[in-house]
């Protein structure tokens, strides 16, 4: 699972650029609004180069994304997932937002599975349980977990706990709850009181490992 | 800045009149959100919408991204990238703004507590199903919060060109193309027409023709059939 929304801000880019340099292999990357950010500039200031999470395709280290927003509107040029998806080498499953996160959420909470009435009547509707409530029909859909959660938040206490900023939040607190192990990459640690405990965001319960970016270091 | 609205299309091919321009299809679209509604707007003519909302009326504004509350961009250059909006930009911080999560912001709309979103589209069908996040000859598109919107929100506008191409109809009887969410539209404003869709007796009213535009001249570049109830105003 890589955290965030798609563009700049809450994503991993750090724990992301280091996961590619790694060069581990046979990868099925979870994320949201996944790859269009290098193509559009999606979410990024305009004096940066963009990356996204069609890094690890046109590396070839990942064959499936599941993800909502793959795909930006156009195809000229052609995103790595687009262009790995087109050649055969990926498998792109395209899930509603709010199912996604909703999965997500579930898989942390101990949910196996829930009920929405989101893509009833849609091609995401095929081979799914359909069930009526109150005279609405809903759709069943699983709790999505991962081996690991690579997320961002502005600041860690030397326990764990996190503090977000702005929209930065998105997807990072659900899946630091979802996955076995969660890392995440921040601009600060500090001692436990150094983040007001009228703000933590994520708690520390569900973070194994801190990275610390590099001071001034100039991506979002 | 905002964009002109007094811009004119055409008129292309055999249409009796120009068609209206992307900024004018906004500012019709805006004319009808009530003051003070939860909207959540689309990229694109949608997105425009905020740029031409009556005098008095003030809405909030709700992006999936975890946001409520933003007014007006950031100048180009100058934003946070920790502030944006779903579609990418970065608002100004103004007092009153809301940030939360991916989980709340669709708590938010699945709970049917957005009033209304503004959504362009593919095809919309006479029955008010919604078809606009692929193309099935790409055979590759993008959900994202589309589904959860068209699904829950308590009232869909569409805001959308009337043809493609100025030839082929979007509206039509039934899609052709995947759909986002069956029955679900509840207006449709375009460069040529304003159409109400009565969904409990599925039927397309049209409500309003850009100047020039008859009811037959409209009819013909919609597959669907129109219907009227009473006068068929001139879109202002």
């Amino acid at each position: 699972m890589i955290g965030g929304f798609g563009g700049a801000g809450g994503q991993p880019t750090r724990l992301m650029l280091a996961l590619r340099d790694l060069g581990v292999g046979d990868l099925t990357i979870i994320g949201n609004v996944a790859g269009i950010s290098k193509t559009t500039g999606y979410g990024w200031p305009d004096h940066l180069d963009p990356v996204d999470q069609g890094m690890f395709f046109e590396s070839g280290q990942a064959t499936k994304i599941i993800c909502s927003f793959p795909v930006p509107g156009t195809t000229n040029p052609l995103s790595d997932i687009e262009k790995a998806w087109r050649e055969g080498k990926a498998e792109v499953d395209i899930v509603p937002q709010g199912t996604l996160i909703e999965r997500i959420r579930a898989a942390g909470a101990g949910v196996p599975a829930f009920y929405t009435p989101t893509g009833v009547g849609t091609p995401v509707s095929e081979g799914k349980e359909h069930r009526d409530f109150d005279g609405r029909t809903y759709l069943l859909e699983h709790a999505l977990t991962a081996d690991y959660a690579l997320i961002r938040a502005q600041k860690a206490d030397t326990r764990g706990n996190l503090q977000y900023i702005g929209t930065s939040r998105a997807f990072n607190p659900a899946m630091a709850t979802a996955a076995r192990t969660t890392i995440v990459e921040v601009d600060e640690i500090v001692e436990p009181g150094g983040i007001d405990s009228e703000r933590v965001g994520t708690l520390s319960t569900y973070v194994d490992r801190i990275v610390l970016r590099e001071a001034g270091d100039p991506l979002p | 800045m905002t964009p002109p609205t007094n811009e004119i299309i055409g008129p292309i091919g055999n249409d009796p009149a120009p068609r209206l321009g992307r900024a004018a299809i906004a500012k019709r679209a805006a004319r009808d959100l009530i003051d003070g509604s939860t909207v959540n707007l689309g990229i694109g003519i949608p997105a425009m919408c905020a740029d031409f909302l009556p005098d008095g009326v003030e809405l909030l504004y709700h992006a999936e991204n975890g946001i409520l509350g933003f007014k007006e961009l950031s100048a180009p250059g100058e934003g946070d990238p920790n502030i944006m909006d779903a579609g990418g930009k970065f608002p100004k911080l103004v007092p009153g703004m809301a940030f939360f999560d991916s989980v709340e912001s669709f708590n938010l709309i699945r709970g049917g507590h957005i009033d209304v979103t503004v959504l362009g589209a593919l095809q919309v069908s006479r029955t008010g199903d919604l078809a606009n996040w692929i193309i099935p000859k790409r055979g590759i598109g993008s959900i994202g919060g589309a589904m959860d919107l068209a699904e829950n929100s308590k009232r869909v506008v569409i805001a959308m060109e009337h043809n493609v191409r100025g030839d082929i109809a979007k509206i039509v009887e039934e899609c052709s193309f995947p759909l986002t969410a069956p029955a679900c539209v509840d207006q449709i404003v375009t460069d040529i027409a304003v159409i109400d869709i009565d969904r409990e007796n599925k039927r397309l009213v049209l409500r309003e023709t850009a100047p020039g535009w008859s009811f037959d001249d409209v009819q013909a570049r919609t597959e669907a059939e129109l219907s009227t109830t009473g006068e068929v105003g001139e879109m202002v």
